[in-house]
């Protein structure tokens, strides 16, 4: 029989965890709400940018413009952008980026060539990653690695950090650049993806071949506006990544705390009915003292 | 009347009928007004001047891009400092 009093200590110690566990839960929808929201602001811009995109490069001269961004040279320079977050308990929203990402470098032949040949870069947002690879033969970069730090992502952070990367490319720094991150589905899932981020895929452009209908007058150029938009297109692109990956980090610790308190009260329940067993054989066991300590009293009287 | 939406990536920052709007084109300073042709520009840092019926208002912009389409004018920016 379990001493009384363990249990009821255990129980004290269970019932104090689940009510952590509660809360981080509901910290973490009030987070993910507000994530959502950013989700949803953002769309509009997104959207729009998109499509005036689609209507300029369908009109251009390809010959008038040099994209700078979509040039294709061999991977041998590559840098990965990893966003995870800075925190833990949140099942496993971390592995899910860790863990494939480690086995591509082995696997994946460019990854595997640029690694040995030490051109594989990584750029961590989110400190979990950085904690993981750092441990591990990896050139890490962290300038960046702050931005989950604040209360809001903000635009501005995330767009110093996709300048660099750009400016990075546009100067043959990396050849290649991919960004790994969760992508949010609905609260319960994520979805790990790989995005390549630069060059710019060609199925990017060749969607916007579409007739276009109305005549624009661009202004200065088309080239020139294009100068201009691709750049905002690919930091949009950026923190729309920063922006999935920070609601999936609040929806998985959602479901991970909800999950612990769920499991917090099972466990509590186990322990009171032992609680409960112990205390009323506790109480068996002193009625029958009594009871026989009586009984030998009235033989002696 | 015409319909203005300025969007940042972070939020819609204006929406509503205006007469006119003046904003920094990257060749000069342009005014678009009612049934203007449908156009696509950079613009540069500045200040967006807003006409309506009644009143002005100013809103800063870092720079971005404007389309005009009938009658429907969105100004994309990265960034306003109202």
């Amino acid at each position: 029989m379990p001493n009384l009093k363990e249990v009821r200590n255990r129980i004290q110690s269970v019932r104090s965890t689940q009510q952590i566990t509660k809360a981080m839960k509901m910290v973490a929808a009030a987070k993910l709400r507000r994530a959502q929201n950013q989700i949803i602001e953002l769309r509009p811009y997104a959207n729009k940018l998109n499509e005036v995109l689609k209507n300029v490069s369908a009109t251009v001269n390809p010959d008038e413009f040099d994209n700078k961004y979509a040039e294709v040279r061999e991977p041998k320079k590559v840098l990965a952008v990893l966003i995870t977050s800075d925190k833990g308990l949140c099942g496993s929203f971390n592995s899910s980026i860790i863990r494939p990402f480690a086995k591509l470098v082995e696997t994946d032949p460019v990854y595997s060539a640029a690694h040995k040949a030490g051109n594989l870069e990584l750029l961590c947002i989110g400190k979990k990653a950085y904690e993981y690879f750092n441990r591990r033969d990896f050139t890490i970069n962290t300038d960046y690695m702050g931005i989950f730090a604040s209360k809001f992502v903000s635009f501005d952070e995330v767009k110093v950090a996709a300048e660099f990367v750009m400016d990075a490319f546009v100067n043959k720094k990396y050849d290649h650049v991919d960004i790994f991150y969760n992508q949010f589905v609905n609260a319960a899932t994520q979805e790990m993806q790989r995005e390549q981020f630069l060059p710019i895929a060609e199925a990017t452009l060749v969607e916007g071949q579409e007739k276009v209908d109305t005549e624009y007058i661009f202004e200065p150029s088309q080239a020139e506006i294009l100068e201009v938009m691709i750049p905002k297109a690919l930091k949009t692109q950026f923190f729309k990544c920063v922006l999935d990956s920070n609601a999936s980090e609040h929806g998985a610790r959602m479901t991970a705390m909800d999950k612990a308190t769920e499991n917090a009260g099972d466990l509590l329940k186990e322990l009171k009915l032992s609680y409960n067993r112990a205390r009323q054989a506790n109480i068996t066991k002193e009625i029958l003292e009594i009871v026989s300590g009586a009984e030998a009293l009235e033989k002696s009287a | 009347m015409m319909k203005l939406e300025i969007i940042t990536p972070v939020e819609k920052v204006y929406e509503g009928q205006v007469e006119s709007v003046q904003m920094p084109g990257s060749q000069g300073s342009f005014e678009v007004l009612e049934n203007h042709a449908a156009i696509v520009s950079s613009l540069e840092e500045g200040t967006v001047l807003i006409r309506k019926a009644s009143d002005t208002e100013n809103i800063d912009i870092s720079g971005g891009v404007v389309e005009v389409l009938n009658n429907h004018i969105v100004i994309l920016a990265e960034s306003v400092t109202a």
